[in-house]
C-alpha cells in the first residue's frame, strides 16, 4: 500500500486548487450534517428532559371498571344496550406488595405512591378547583425533583401541611404559613398549613396542585390505605414502553408510559429525527457525487500516467488501489475540517443564538462522522477508480 | 494467487543469447469483427538477440508503434506467437503480462513520460516501487548509479519541470535500466530533441547495450540514427523487409 498511498498523497498535492476546494465542500457539507444532527439531537434532549421534568417515566393505574354481562340462556339472544361505567376513585389493591415487586424490575430506579383526587381550595370567598396529591415525600423527590422548583419553603407535607403551586398561591392570595382550607367530596375537608410554593413552569400543574401527606389524602378522598396510581422512573427513559409493558403482564393493572401518554410529542420527535437524518443523507449523497466527480476528472486528467505507470509493470488493482486512497483522504480531511467547523457552528449557536435552549456536542458524534465519511469518500471513489483501473495502457500513453 | 516463475536466471539470459524476443506470424488488427476492420501487422516474423541494438524503421502509418506495443506487451495480438524470453506471452492474464513487462522490458517513451508529482530518482526507482513498494537501499543506489551514468549525477531531487527536454529523456533512460531489463525499447527516443542531443541520447543506448547486456529496439524516422545501429529493421505496411545490416 506504500506506492499506491504515495501516488494518492501526490496526485492530490499536485492538483492542489482541485483538492482544495473539494475538500471545501466535503467540510461545508459535513459541518453541515454535524451542526444539524448536534442541534436536532440537543434540541430533543432539552424537550424531552422538560417534558419529564414534570412527570413520571411510567404511571401504574388500577383497571378500568368493566361491567359484567350474564350471558343469556342457551338459545336465546340479549340485545344490550350498554354505558360505559362511570369511573370512580378506586385504590390499587394490595399496593404495597405490587410496589415492592415493581422495585425489582431491571431499570426502574424509583417508585412512588400517590394517591390523588379533585377538591376544592378555599380562603375566604375565593374557591379554586385544585387536584390533591398525597404523597410520601421523600419517594416522591425521586420521581420528580419538585425541591429544586420550590420558589418559596420547602417542600415538606407532614400532617396538616400542604404545598402548593404559585399560580394558586397568587389566584388565593396565600403565602408559605397561611391557612388553607380543602373540601374534597361528601363533606370531609381538612385545613391545612402552606410550607411551601412551587414554580414547574407549567400552568396547568402551578394553578392545580396541592401536595399533601399521603394519609391526608387518603382521609380526604375517603381512600384510607389505598393509593390510586404508583408513579415510577426508569433509568433509560426510552426504555419506559417496554418496562410499563412488563409491569401490565405483572400486575394486569393499567400502566402507561410517556411516550404513549406524550404520543404527539414523540410523534413530532420521530418527524424531526427523520427530516434531519433526510438532510444529513441528501447533503451526504452531494458530498459524495462531488467526491466522485472531482476524481473522474483527476482520472481523465492522470490519463497519461496512469498509462505510464501501467508501462512501468503497475497493476490493474494498484491503479484501483491509488484513486479508492485518493477518496479515503478526501473523506478523512474534508469531514476532520468540517467536525471542526460544525463544532464551532454549535458553539457560536450557543454563545450567540436565541439561547432558548444550549446543545451539548457529543464527542462521538466525530469519530461516527469522520468514519461515516471516510467510507462515503471510498464508495464514490468506485466508478472513477473503476475506470482508471480499466485504462488500456497503449491508449493511455498516447493520450496527450 | 501464485506468480509465474518467468524471471530467468542471470545465468540463463548470457546462455540465452539467441533469442531475447522471437515473433512468429504474428498479426494485429483493429476493430475486429466490424466492417471497419483493418488489418495493421500482416504476419510478422523477427528475433532479437540479446546483443542487438537494433532500428526499426518504416514510413509513419506502418505498423511500427503498434509493433512496438505488443512486443512491450501493452497490446495483445489479434493471431501469432510472441515469445519473451523464450516464454510464450499470447494466452497470459493481464496480471501475468504485467509482472513479465516489470521484469524484462524497459521503456522509453517519444515524450519523455515522466510523472510530474514525483522528483527525478523517485521516477527513475518507479518500476522497483510499484512492484515492492518503498526502495531499499541498494535500489537507491542502482538509482542513483543510473542518474550518473546518465549525466545526471546529484539532480536526482530535481522535478521533471526543472529539467531540460534532453535531461528528462535521459531520466527515461534511466528509468528504463531500473529494473535491469532484457529488452530496452524506444519509441522514437530523440523524436522531439535537437540533433546534438539526440546523438548523445543514442550513445548511451548503446553504452547501456554493451554494458548491461540488453538488447535494444528503437523506433525511429531518422536514417542517420538508424544507419549507426548494428540493425535496421524495416517495415512497410504492416510486413517486414527483409534485414539490412549495416557494417
Amino acid at each position: 500500500m506504500w506506492i499506491e498511498t504515495t501516488i494518492a498523497l501526490k496526485f492530490l498535492r499536485q492538483g492542489f486548487t482541485q483538492t482544495l476546494l473539494i475538500l471545501i465542500g466535503i467540510a461545508v457539507g459535513v459541518s453541515v450534517i454535524v451542526f444539524i444532527v448536534t442541534l436536532v439531537v440537543g434540541l430533543q434532549a432539552n424537550i424531552v428532559s422538560r417534558t419529564l421534568g414534570t412527570q413520571a417515566h411510567v404511571r401504574v393505574q388500577p383497571q378500568e371498571e368493566v361491567n359484567l354481562l350474564a350471558r343469556p340462556p342457551n338459545g336465546t339472544y340479549n340485545l344490550v344496550l350498554e354505558d360505559k361505567r362511570a369511573q370512580r376513585l378506586r385504590s390499587i389493591n394490595n399496593w404495597q406488595q405490587i410496589m415492592a415487586d415493581l422495585d425489582t424490575i431491571n431499570g426502574v430506579k424509583a417508585v412512588s405512591p400517590v394517591v390523588s383526587g379533585p377538591a376544592f381550595a378555599r380562603r375566604g370567598e375565593a374557591i379554586k378547583s385544585v387536584s390533591i396529591l398525597g404523597v410520601d415525600a421523600d419517594r416522591y423527590e425521586r420521581i420528580i425533583p419538585i425541591s429544586k422548583d420550590i420558589i418559596s419553603g420547602a417542600f415538606r407535607v407532614n400532617a396538616g401541611e400542604a404545598v402548593i403551586g404559585k399560580q394558586l398561591a397568587d389566584d388565593l392570595g396565600v403565602r408559605v404559613g397561611s391557612k388553607l382550607r380543602l373540601d374534597a367530596s361528601e363533606g370531609r375537608n381538612a385545613i391545612v398549613t402552606l410550607t411551601g410554593i412551587f414554580e414547574l413552569g407549567v400552568r396547568e400543574l402551578d394553578s392545580r396542585y396541592v401536595y399533601l401527606d399521603l394519609k391526608q389524602a387518603q382521609a380526604l378522598l375517603g381512600l384510607f390505605g389505598g393509593v390510586t396510581v404508583l408513579e415510577m422512573t426508569v433509568n433509560d427513559i426510552f426504555d419506559a414502553t417496554l418496562i410499563s409493558d412488563k409491569v401490565h403482564l405483572r400486575t394486569s393493572l393499567k400502566s402507561e408510559s410517556w411516550m404513549q401518554t406524550n404520543s404527539q410529542l414523540m410523534n413530532a420527535l420521530a418527524s424531526q429525527s427523520l427530516s434531519s437524518n433526510l438532510i444529513s443523507f441528501f447533503v451526504a449523497l452531494s458530498v459524495a457525487f462531488g467526491i466522485a466527480s472531482v476524481l473522474a476528472i483527476s482520472v481523465t486528467q492522470r490519463t497519461r500516467e496512469i498509462g505510464i505507470l501501467r508501462a512501468m509493470g503497475a497493476r490493474r488493482e494498484q491503479m484501483l488501489i491509488v484513486f479508492l486512497i485518493q477518496g479515503a483522504i478526501l473523506g478523512l480531511c474534508g469531514s476532520f475540517a468540517g467536525s471542526a467547523a460544525g463544532w464551532s457552528m454549535v458553539w457560536a449557536f450557543n454563545a450567540f443564538g436565541p439561547r432558548l435552549f444550549d446543545i451539548s456536542p457529543s464527542l462521538s458524534i466525530v469519530p461516527v462522522t469522520v468514519a461515516l465519511a471516510t467510507i462515503t469518500g471510498v464508495l464514490s471513489a468506485i466508478a472513477p477508480a473503476w475506470r482508471a483501473s480499466r485504462l488500456d495502457p497503449v491508449a493511455a500513453i498516447r493520450y496527450v | 494467487m501464485s506468480k509465474p516463475d518467468i524471471k530467468p536466471s542471470p545465468a540463463a539470459k548470457v546462455a540465452h543469447t539467441s533469442d531475447v524476443l522471437r515473433l512468429e506470424g504474428l498479426k494485429k488488427s483493429y476493430n475486429v469483427g466490424l466492417p471497419t476492420e483493418t488489418e495493421v501487422l500482416h504476419g510478422i516474423d523477427l528475433s532479437i538477440t540479446a546483443l542487438d541494438f537494433a532500428a526499426l524503421i518504416g514510413p509513419s502509418g506502418s505498423g511500427k508503434s503498434t509493433l512496438l506495443n505488443l512486443i512491450g506487451l501493452l497490446d495483445q495480438p489479434t493471431s501469432g506467437e510472441l515469445y519473451l524470453l523464450g516464454q510464450a506471452t499470447r494466452d497470459l492474464a493481464d496480471v501475468q503480462r504485467t509482472h513479465l513487462r516489470q521484469e524484462s522490458i524497459g521503456f522509453v517513451f517519444q515524450f519523455h513520460h515522466l510523472i510530474e508529482a514525483f522528483s527525478a530518482i523517485d521516477n527513475v526507482m518507479m518500476p522497483v516501487m510499484v512492484k515492492n513498494g518503498r526502495p531499499s537501499t541498494e535500489a537507491r543506489q542502482w538509482a542513483e548509479h543510473l542518474l550518473q551514468a546518465v549525466g545526471l549525477a546529484g539532480m536526482g531531487d530535481k522535478k521533471p519541470s526543472e529539467l531540460s527536454g534532453g535531461q528528462q529523456q535521459r531520466v527515461a533512460i534511466a528509468r528504463a535500466l531500473m529494473t535491469r531489463p532484457a529488452l530496452l525499447l524506444a519509441d522514437e527516443p530523440t523524436g522531439n530533441l535537437d540533433t546534438h542531443t539526440a546523438e548523445n541520447i543514442f550513445k548511451l543506448l548503446r553504452e547501456f547495450n554493451a554494458e548491461f547486456d540488453c538488447a535494444v529496439l528503437i523506433v525511429t524516422h531518422d536514417p542517420r540514427l538508424s544507419q549507426t545501429c548494428d540493425r535496421a529493421i524495416t517495415l512497410i505496411d504492416g510486413m517486414i523487409v527483409p534485414d539490412q545490416h549495416s557494417s
